[in-house]
């Protein structure tokens, strides 16, 4: 008998199943599609860039009418690393997670605060990788890219930022003692979401940053 | 009323020992680590002026590597990470069908957009 059935024994649904577990599903699949909207309007409008010849450009270096010369503005060092944080939150949030479902506090909490520290510093990265294209010049109304770029990578930053303060309110109760082995539900819901950020990083990464 | 928080203290177990342990959660982490590592130095290769040995010969084909090593990726995280493996079958249903639509629609726009600049060229 499986776990989802266990929390169906404490309130029985028809499908057998936790209804919470299966609503923040059912939320993910719709993330699938909202984010497969803006991904394929980013590889819609990529390859017009370059025909329209208004830079900055994301692998390509540019001179403006003006004379002013563009390096290509992507950084791949800094988001590789800001990705590789992002993938190591999974393990630590699931980590935690293993501690909460088996009533170990120490490392429920040391999962949690791991993976929170990884996704503000994501968003930190984020923060700084937008602020620099700015003053380069790239701003959402300059070209395709900028437009699918921002919108792509805002809403995916906008996702990790909510993921995050889910993350600090769930380690707060921890911390107050309010999420015994029973409740653990309630920080798989939130690792499920955090997992599907993680995902969706994993899809945007190489489409944006590395496929030219 | 006892006999059921019994079971589901005991069904709640089982399934803890369903899930995998923390040393499969780490060994997935390190090939996911592993896995990145891999599409930015195949980016890397590939990034090399083109006529130059390795690079030139990886140029064509870094498209469907970077988007098999991302598919493996995204499979790790949802099948071990997100317990899609070992969890009710009717949650990987409600995962995977969006996912399929979703992986649709994006061939499709792609597609029909080429299909439309393809055709405004052609009339130009």
């Amino acid at each position: 008998m499986s776990h989802d059935t266990a929390h169906a024994l404490e309130h029985p649904t028809s499908t057998g199943l936790d209804n919470r577990k299966l609503a923040i599903w059912t939320f993910i699949g719709s993330e699938c599609l909202f984010f497969a909207s803006l991904i394929s309007t980013y590889l819609v409008y990529r390859p017009k860039v370059l025909q329209r010849g208004i830079g900055p450009f994301p692998h390509e270096a540019w001179t403006s009418p003006t004379g002013q010369h563009f390096e290509p503005i992507l950084e791949i060092k800094l988001v590789t690393i800001g990705t590789a944080l992002l993938l190591f939150s999974s393990l630590f949030v699931v980590i935690g997670l293993n501690g909460a479902q088996r009533g170990k506090r120490a490392q429920m909490l040391g999962g949690l605060g791991a993976t929170i520290l990884c996704g503000m510093f994501f968003v930190g990265m984020q923060v700084y990788e937008f602020t620099h294209f700015v003053r380069e010049g790239l701003k959402l109304q300059t070209n395709m890219f900028g437009a699918s770029f921002f919108t792509l990578t805002g809403f995916h930053g906008t996702h990790v930022t909510i993921g995050v303060i889910w993350l600090i309110t769930i380690f707060i109760l921890a911390l107050r003692g309010q999420l015994p082995k029973e409740k653990a539900l309630n920080l798989e819901m939130a690792a499920l979401y955090w997992h599907f950020v993680d995902v969706v990083w994993i899809v945007i990464f190489p489409v944006v940053y590395l496929m030219k | 009323m006892a006999d059921v928080s019994t079971a589901a203290t005991a069904t709640t177990t089982e399934h803890e020992h369903a899930h995998p342990g923390i040393g499969v959660y780490v060994k997935i982490g390190l090939i996911l680590f592993a896995l990145t590592a891999l599409e930015v130095a195949v980016y890397s290769i590939a990034s090399e002026p083109v006529g130059l040995g390795f690079g030139a010969m990886l140029h064509p084909v870094i498209v469907p590597i970077l988007l098999v090593l991302s598919a493996l990726k995204f499979a790790l995280v949802a099948m071990y990470y997100m317990h899609l493996k070992q969890d009710s079958k009717l949650f990987s249903g409600v995962f995977i069908f969006p996912l399929i639509i979703a992986a649709v629609v994006i061939v499709a726009l792609i597609v029909l957009f080429g299909y439309h600049h393809a055709f405004q060229q052609m009339i130009h």
